[in-house]
């Protein structure tokens, strides 16, 4: 009865909220739509019995990546009004038939898989956390380091991207030195 | 209808899959094609989690795990680009990106 309420209390909440990041025109409401979205799928997780996957997904993203994405529109012109392209029909006609195509293979998927066994089956009598943490680390250790390889290089690729000229200070340049070197970067750019 | 199964959450996540694919079609600013991809990620992470929960299993937790590690940093690397793009060209719309004159 409550596991039925919440899911489409949740439901309703996590569409409202990912169409209006969808269909808004202000970055700014999109990525607060979107931050709140993220909240709010991670109570599925809670409901599906994955607590350490449901505080992960706050965690992860509305810790980190929705504050990286605020930090990075910091760079961008996040006033103006976002521009929209109209897809062609065919385009449109053949994303619509994969749609379709993906919902008859939802509802055909749990025909067809009556006699799927458990490779890793979920024990009652320990946590989600602790039995999580058994799997990873026997199973699956070797994806979980090159994982961790993978973020090393996500953030040494981030740093040397965004960072660079980062050794000059704006607020500390007088205007004309500013103007010079705005000068300067179009003459680069060209 | 008052039975959560999991039909209910693979239809879920199809919804969210499919507003993750408007998103996609219809955005010109980079940035925002950025929020329409982590939609598409996390509708596709719910229905690993139902699967997981209904079929008694831990890959599909596993796997969500992973997906989550990869779209983390698929942000900070993406962001990267992102802004270096922004200081040479001053706009992140899509149609700025011809000097392949694809």
């Amino acid at each position: 009865m409550f596991e039925a309420i919440a899911f489409y209390l949740f439901a309703f909440l996590t569409i409202v909220m990912f169409s209006i990041t969808v269909m808004t025109s202000q970055a700014l409401y999109a990525m607060s739509a979107l931050a709140a979205g993220m909240i709010f799928i991670s109570a599925f997780f809670f409901i599906l019995g994955a607590d350490f996957l449901g505080a992960i997904q706050i965690v992860v993203y509305t810790g980190a990546v929705m504050a990286l994405y605020a930090f990075g529109m910091m760079f961008f012109d996040t006033t103006r009004d976002v521009v929209e392209k109209n897809p062609s029909a065919n385009l449109v006609f053949g994303m619509s038939g994969l749609a379709a195509l993906l919902v008859v293979l939802i509802f055909a998927a749990p025909i067809v898989s009556d006699n799927m066994v458990a490779a890793y089956p979920i024990d009652a009598s320990v946590g989600n956390a602790q039995s999580i943490g058994m799997v990873l680390f026997t199973k699956y250790l070797v994806p979980f380091e090159v994982a961790a390889v993978m973020l090393l290089v996500a953030m040494i690729a981030g740093i040397v991207l965004a960072g660079k000229k980062m050794d000059r200070s704006l607020t500390l340049m007088r205007d004309e030195d500013i103007a010079a070197m705005e000068q300067e970067n179009e003459k680069a750019v060209l | 209808m008052m039975e959560i199964g999991l039909t209910h959450y693979l239809i879920l996540s199809a919804a969210l899959f499919a507003i993750g694919l408007v998103g996609v079609m219809r955005r010109k600013n980079l940035l925002m094609l950025f929020f329409s991809t982590e939609i598409l990620l996390n509708a596709v992470n719910i229905g690993f989690a139902a699967i997981s929960h209904y079929y008694g299993d831990f890959s599909g937790q596993m796997f969500a795990f992973f997906v989550i590690a990869i779209a983390a940093s698929e942000v900070a690397v993406g962001l990267g680009l992102l802004v270096v793009w922004f200081k040479r060209t001053g706009k992140i719309d899509l149609d700025m990106m011809m000097t392949m004159r694809g």
